[in-house]
């Protein structure tokens, strides 16, 4: 019922949008306010067209920046719960870094290095990588007393504690760590591409910003709009999967 | 004469910061097949004791082996050794019943078909067959408890400690588990140790009853077995509650 209900509402207020702009196309010019059949016409045209390669560039950018976010930040977590030392060092320059505009990350990556893709990779990193970092700690340190007594009391190796505790324990922050950074990632993305990359959805929204191109542009935007939504509910089946033994009241609060 | 399986030869517990110690100069012996109940009031140590039996803990002074073993030192000789029930079910929310109860085998690393059968058997054993795919908050308090103890004794261990596994039930499924719990200990011959606060519980389980006053001072040892008629069951009560109040 809840989840038909939001499902309901999810399409009654995106068509209330779509006929507020309909009817703003009617009395405002094409190049604000471009009919919806205008839009639709570009959007099919990109996934109909050689313009999808540069969809799934940024797509391909956007999970290669997470997935290196990831495996760094993941590498810093571990480092971090197994020494109070280097967690003094480390975390104050991760607050640091947090603070730090993507934008700032764009000129550094310009000015240190020459290959495009890797400039795009570099900034997707810095600006993910604190998120999945704080997020992976913050989980290791709710792992439960009891159940860690528990399983020593076993005599495991640490590798089997690792699988069998610690890695259960901090899934749920991790996904929750993908669920943010791939909303975060998609803006960053557009940004990086804006300024350095001859493809991609950012590339392109320059071009159709040069064109005074509005149907163009929002195509562009829907069509990144569509990738987060697909890959955050991919994200959504995996931890329903994953998380499936947890208790769910019968009444919602 | 054969060296016991448990045993603490003058040790103390203080922890850091603290200022009194939580056990003080502790010595006893569990010979192989015994079932000590260690009895005592919230507080008097049971629990540390019980941490520095299962390797938790390191003594501040003092000596304690376990099969020969110093548990904390040595930590991984006794993999495999000995298994716990704790006083809450400790099972892994992630896992379902028979996967909780085929853990401790996964540890000690034996075949999966095994494991499972194993795991199977016990769940069974304990009234649970039909909740192997039950995950642990599909189960009642009793049912969970029921899992733990399964976990525990699928490793087949040489010896089991309990550290108070039926305070948190009802007095209902506390007692349809006790007894369940103690014809498994006899069936079987392991040598148990079991902490309680409850003295007729002592009485009902152990072969040996050591009676704990702070900082975990063995104040009295009792031999249930001896007291054959209510009257003296009784007496005893009387003696170790006295034993355990006494300043």
């Amino acid at each position: 019922m809840g989840r038909f209900a939001f499902k309901k509402e999810t399409i009654l207020g995106m068509a209330a949008v779509a006929i507020a702009w309909q009817i703003a196309s009617m009395f405002l010019p094409a190049f604000l306010f471009p009919p919806l059949s205008a839009i639709a016409e570009r959007f099919i045209e990109i996934f109909t067209s050689a313009q999808v390669l540069d969809a799934a560039a940024t797509a391909g950018r956007i999970l290669a920046g997470l997935l290196g976010a990831f495996i760094l930040g993941a590498l810093l977590a571990f480092i971090m719960v197994k020494s109070a030392t280097m967690h003094r060092y480390l975390y104050p320059l991760l607050q640091f870094n947090q603070g730090i505009p993507a934008l700032s990350w764009v000129v550094i990556a310009i000015i240190w290095f020459k290959t495009t893709e890797f400039r795009i990779w570099f900034i997707m990193v810095a600006t993910s990588l604190p998120a999945f970092t704080f997020q992976i700690v913050d989980s290791y340190r709710t792992i439960s007393k009891e159940l860690l007594e528990m399983a020593l009391s076993f005599r495991p190796s640490r590798y089997d504690l690792a699988r069998t505790l610690i890695v259960p324990t901090v899934i749920p922050g991790i996904l929750t760590a993908w669920k943010v950074n791939l909303g975060n990632s998609s803006r960053v993305v557009v940004v990086a591409e804006l300024v350095g990359a001859t493809g991609g959805v950012g590339y392109e929204l320059l071009q159709t910003q040069q064109l005074f191109d509005m149907a163009g542009a929002l195509a562009w935007t829907l069509t990144l709009v569509l990738f987060v939504l697909v890959t955050q509910q991919l994200i959504t089946w995996t931890e329903d999967h994953l998380l499936r033994y947890r208790a769910l009241s019968e009444r919602g609060i | 004469m054969t060296e016991p399986l448990i045993s603490f030869r003058g040790v103390s517990k203080r922890f850091e910061g603290a200022a009194k110690y939580a056990v003080r100069d502790l010595s006893f012996d569990v010979s192989a097949g015994e079932l000590v109940a260690v009895v005592g009031q919230t507080g008097c140590g049971k629990s540390t004791m019980f941490n520095l039996l299962t390797g938790l803990l390191q003594p501040t002074v003092g000596d304690v082996r376990v099969a020969g073993h110093d548990p904390f030192r040595e930590f991984n000789a006794l993999r495999g050794k000995f298994a716990v029930v704790f006083q809450s079910d400790r099972l892994l929310p992630w896992r379902t019943a028979l996967h909780n109860v085929a853990y401790g085998l996964e540890l000690l690393h034996r075949p999966a078909a095994e494991r499972l059968d194993v795991a199977r058997k016990w769940l069974k054993q304990l009234g649970l067959a039909g909740h192997e795919d039950d995950y642990p908050h599909a189960l009642s308090g009793g049912m969970r408890q029921r899992v733990s103890i399964a976990r525990a004794f699928a490793v087949n261990p040489d010896i089991l400690l309990c550290d108070e596994p039926f305070s948190a039930l009802d007095e209902l499924t506390a007692e349809s588990l006790r007894n369940e719990f103690a014809g498994l200990i006899r069936a079987t011959g392991k040598t148990a140790i079991f902490i309680t606060h409850s003295i007729n519980e002592a009485i009902a389980l152990g072969s040996r009853v050591l009676v704990f006053r702070p900082p975990a001072q063995i104040a009295m040892q009792a031999w249930p077995a001896q007291a054959q008629t209510e009257e003296r069951r009784a007496l005893m009560r009387e003696s170790i509650l006295a034993a355990m109040t006494a300043q």
